[in-house]
Formats: structure tokens, C-alpha cells, sequence
């Protein structure tokens, strides 16, 4: 059988088309075929993409086995319901939530795929980063305000409170509403 | 600026800019992959989801200019015919996966198609950033500010831990792949870089053809970018990759004045009989095309070939791939009337050249 786009060459990829019910059959050869966007012409993706899940199940099928591969087949994302079984099966994430749900598994995956290394060193969002700093100065005052309470040291607290509102002010006028 | 432009011309305006050690390194690229903290990742989301996205950045940033990069035109791949999409994937405009699976996709390119930016990809946000020649470190420097630019409007996936959130564990962290496209004839003639991509593979950086499939590497034109995105900075990462370039720089000028040398006839030779090809034949595949343009570009490099631009690699690579000529023929051709095509166009381009 000719391919029906070329009419040259010998369709080697055959394809059945469902549209509202109607069967269409495709014979087309390989070139066609990728002109036309029946097939992918980027095969390296693919490759890449099951090499990895393969490195995944690996990893979680190495890990212990019964029980926590129970547990590990429940393990599910609240906020997009993607389960850690998906996970490893796609080799990707859902949502950005996913790396807390399935945290407890995923470091010897980063180890594995980035050569031993699990923690980020590099570049923080500019001012969403501004703000993480501010957070974390802010939760660390606290802190330190119920201590200087528990302790009755309230001359230093009163300071401190001040603090955490000059900082809270900061937090609001950069992040808020425009 | 229009989408015509980015369809017309095979060659971007920002390559015609000749760049340090361009005789080699023929571009360098940053890409950075970035996500929204609320959305859930393309693979998953919904399309009403992912279509929003694509309405907020096109109304942020359609016509907006940064710095140099001016007027971002707002393309939708709805709005593009397979052809057309193809000739942005062959100029490296797109990923093939933006091309072909993102249902609802969408890409910013500056007036230069110097800096473009994927829209729900496989991440919701790819910055890509090119520049001419050897440069990448001016290359990060500005991806930086485009991204933080970026982020005035947008909200990242960020995690303190594990830095910025990606769809593919593969991109954590960093979210940055450098890479470098590099053009080494006389490693390939000599198959020395045959030994020389184990050792580099070894550094945690990958070295592959960039035109051609699997393995091989048409027209001797190599990429080469980092694998690791995770536990090392953007500015070490680049640098590693910096000094394996330099290093690949080195031994390819090396093996030219070597062949040079001890080969000269039959380098030149080689050279002409592939300047001949072009400037003659009337049928051609694009991997003896490549070839060709591999060996007329070493002949415009080691000097016996003079009177034509050293552009004509990249302009003709990209020029005579399918999407282009289908393009260019403002028609469907099957692969003999691309041949005879491409075989035409590249005379035509040589007869501007010598005329």
C-alpha cells in the first residue's frame, strides 16, 4: 500500500481516526507522518522519560518492600490528587505541592539524578525571596518574644514587639494588593 | 513585529552578530524553567486552568519591551499551522514539545529572537535566552534580570530546600540548563571527540548532536549543557561547563592546524569537492547538506575559501530544513520536491555570495 499523502512511498504506519463515531483509516509513511503531526518527531523525549521512571521504580521497589511500599502506594498530593505512584510511573510532578506530600521518598531520587546533591544553592526569586528572608527573621523574633515573656523581661519584649511590627508592615506593603 | 518575520527569515537577527570564538562556538543558550506556585503543572492541569495562564501573560507582557529586548510578541500555538510551528522549532524558537503537546501553548519572542518565552510547556514558564558566539556568562547574567523581571508580576514555585519547583525531577533546583551549540569538524574528522565525550560526560555535562538523530551529529554540530540542576549554584554550573568549552576550543584549533599541516591537500580537497556539491548539484538530502556546510564552513575558517560569510552554517542549516523550505515553497512538498528545493535555494545563496 502507497501512502496516501506522498503516493510515493510505502505507508508503513497505519492509523485509525475516531471522530462523532466515524472511522477514518491513515496509511502514511514515516515522513508524512511526522509532516503531517501524526507522530512526535522529538523520539529523544521519550527515551529520557522511561529511562527515568525506571529509575524511580527502581528506587522505590529497593526501598524495604511491604510495608512501606503500602505505604508509599497510598501516599497521595491533597492539593492536585496526583498519588506517589503516578509519580513515579510519569517521572513528573503535579503541582508544586507534590514535593512536600512525597518528600520522605524523593531524596535518594535528587541524589540519584543529581550527582549526590539534595538542597538548592542557587538564585532565590527576587522579591518573593525578600519576603522568605522577612518570614523567616520574623518567625525567629517571635520566638524570642515568648521567651523574654516566659522570663518577665518585658522592657526587652516591648522592643522586640516593635520589631515584629516594623517587619509585619514590611511583609504586607511588599507582597499585598496593587 | 510580526509573526511573518519569525516565519521569513532562517537566520535570527541576533546571529548575525558575530560573537567571541565564533569560528566554533556558534551560540550560547540559557534556558530556565519556572512554574506558578498556585497552578498545577501543565501535564495535570486543567485546560480552563492553563488557558487562564496563557490570557494573564499575554495581557502582562504582549508588545512590552525590557531593556534591549524589544516589543515580546504574544504568539498562541492554536493559531499556528503545523508548518509554521515547525519552522519556530527548527530556528530553536520552540521545543518540539511546546509544538506538539502543549494544547494550550503560547510563546513571547522578542523583536531580536534573542530571548523567547515558553508558556505552558512542560513547566508553566521557559525563559530561553541566546546569544552569539561564546558568551554565557553575559548570557546568565541576563536571563537573570528577564527572570526577575518576570517575577514582578508572577508568583514562582520556590522552596527554600529545594529552589525552584519543576514538573520533571530532572530540573529542580536551579531549573537551568546551560548549553553552548559548537561546531567541531576536525574533532569529528579526527574522531577524537569520540574519546573526549566519556570524560566529559564524567563532569556531570552532556554532549550530543543537535541536528540528526540519536547519536549522531549532522553538519559536526555539537551541544553541550549541564545534567545537574540541584546543589550547585547557576554561577558553577556555568562555569564548569565554561571551562570544558574552552578546553573543547583548544583541541579543535589544535586538530585544524594539525590537518592543516600533515592532510592540506587532502583537506582542501574535501573542501572543495563540498563546495562543489553545493554550488552544483540540482538534487540534495539535508545530511549530505549538512555535511557540505561542514566542510565549506572549516574551509571559510582555515582560509581556503574566501569571499563568503561565515553565517552561511547557520543560515543554511536552518534554511534547508523541511519545515523552512515547506514554508519558504508556501506549500506541502514531499521529500523529493524538498530536495530539488533545498538543492536550488542553496545555489541561489551562493550565487548572492560570489555576484
Amino acid at each position: 500500500m502507497d501512502c496516501q499523502e506522498c503516493q510515493e512511498r510505502p505507508a508503513t504506519l497505519h492509523f485509525t481516526k475516531v471522530v462523532n463515531g466515524n472511522k477514518t483509516e491513515i496509511h502514511v509513511c514515516e515522513q508524512c507522518a511526522k509532516e503531517k503531526g501524526y507522530v512526535s518527531y522529538d523520539e529523544e523525549a521519550y527515551s529520557l522519560h522511561d529511562l527515568l521512571s525506571g529509575l524511580f521504580n527502581f528506587n522505590s521497589s529497593s526501598i524495604n518492600k511491604n510495608s512501606e511500599f503500602v505505604q508509599s502506594q497510598v501516599l497521595t498530593c491533597d492539593n492536585c490528587s496526583m498519588t506517589y505512584q503516578d509519580f513515579t510511573r510519569v517521572g513528573k510532578f503535579g503541582c508544586a505541592e507534590c514535593y512536600h506530600a512525597f518528600s520522605e521518598h524523593l531524596n535518594p531520587i535528587f541524589r540519584r539524578v543529581h550527582s549526590g546533591n539534595t538542597t538548592h544553592d542557587g538564585k532565590i526569586p527576587k522579591r518573593i525571596g525578600s519576603d522568605l528572608s522577612l518570614k523567616r527573621t520574623l518567625s525567629d523574633y517571635k520566638e524570642k518574644l515568648q521567651n523574654l515573656i516566659k522570663n518577665e523581661e518585658f522592657e526587652q519584649a516591648a522592643k522586640v514587639r516593635d520589631q515584629i511590627k516594623e517587619i509585619e508592615r514590611e511583609l504586607y506593603k511588599g507582597g499585598g494588593d496593587e | 513585529m510580526s509573526l511573518q518575520q519569525f516565519m521569513n527569515e532562517a537566520i535570527s537577527p541576533w546571529m548575525k552578530e558575530e560573537g567571541p570564538d565564533s569560528d566554533i562556538v556558534m551560540s550560547s543558550r540559557i534556558r530556565l524553567a519556572r512554574n506558578l506556585d498556585q497552578a498545577p503543572f501543565p501535564i495535570i492541569a486543567k485546560q480552563s486552568e492553563l488557558t487562564k495562564i496563557l490570557e494573564y501573560i499575554k495581557e502582562e507582557y504582549h508588545h512590552q519591551t525590557f531593556k534591549t529586548y524589544h516589543d515580546l510578541e504574544f504568539v498562541n500555538m492554536k493559531d499556528l499551522k503545523p508548518i509554521e510551528k515547525r519552522v519556530l522549532v527548527e530556528k530553536h524558537l520552540i521545543s518540539p514539545h511546546l509544538a506538539e503537546k502543549s494544547e494550550q501553548g503560547g510563546v513571547l519572542i522578542s523583536e531580536s529572537e534573542q530571548v523567547s518565552v515558553m508558556i505552558n510547556e512542560e513547566d508553566h514558564i521557559r525563559i530561553q535566552l541566546y546569544f552569539p558566539g561564546f558568551q554565557l556568562e553575559k548570557a546568565l547574567e541576563q536571563a537573570f534580570e528577564i527572570d526577575d523581571w518576570l517575577e514582578e508580576k508572577i508568583n514562582y514555585a520556590f522552596d527554600e530546600n529545594k529552589g525552584y519547583l519543576t514538573s520533571c525531577p530532572t530540573n529542580v533546583g536551579t531549573g537551568m540548563r546551560a548549553s553552548v551549540m559548537m561546531h567541531l569538524p576536525a574533532l569529528a574528522i579526527t574522531q577524537k571527540i569520540n574519546r573526549m565525550i566519556p570524560a566529559i560526560s564524567q563532569l556531570g555535562l552532556v554532549v550530543r548532536g543537535i541536528y540528526g538523530e540519536g547519536s549522531e551529529a549532522l553538519g559536526n554540530i555539537f551541544q553541550i549543557s549541564n545534567q545537574i540542576t540541584l546543589g550547585r549554584s547557576e554561577m558553577d554550573i556555568v562555569g564548569d561547563l565554561q571551562s570544558v568549552v574552552e578546553k573543547l576550543i583548544e583541541e579543535e584549533r589544535k586538530a585544524r592546524q594539525l590537518l592543516v599541516e600533515q592532510s592540506s591537500i587532502q583537506l582542501e580537497d574535501r573542501i572543495f569537492r563540498s563546495y562543489g556539491i553545493l554550488e552544483h548539484s540540482r538534487i540534495i538530502e539535508s545530511k549530505e547538506t549538512a555535511k557540505c556546510l561542514s566542510d565549506v564552513r572549516l574551509g571559510i575558517d582555515v582560509g581556503f575559501i574566501k569571499n563568503i560569510s561565515k553565517t552561511i552554517l547557520n543560515e543554511l542549516m536552518v534554511l534547508t530544513q523541511p519545515g523552512f523550505l515547506q514554508q519558504y515553497a508556501k506549500e506541502a512538498l514531499s521529500p523529493e520536491e524538498r530536495d530539488i528545493l533545498r538543492a536550488s535555494l542553496i545555489r541561489e545563496r551562493l550565487n548572492i555570495e560570489n555576484g
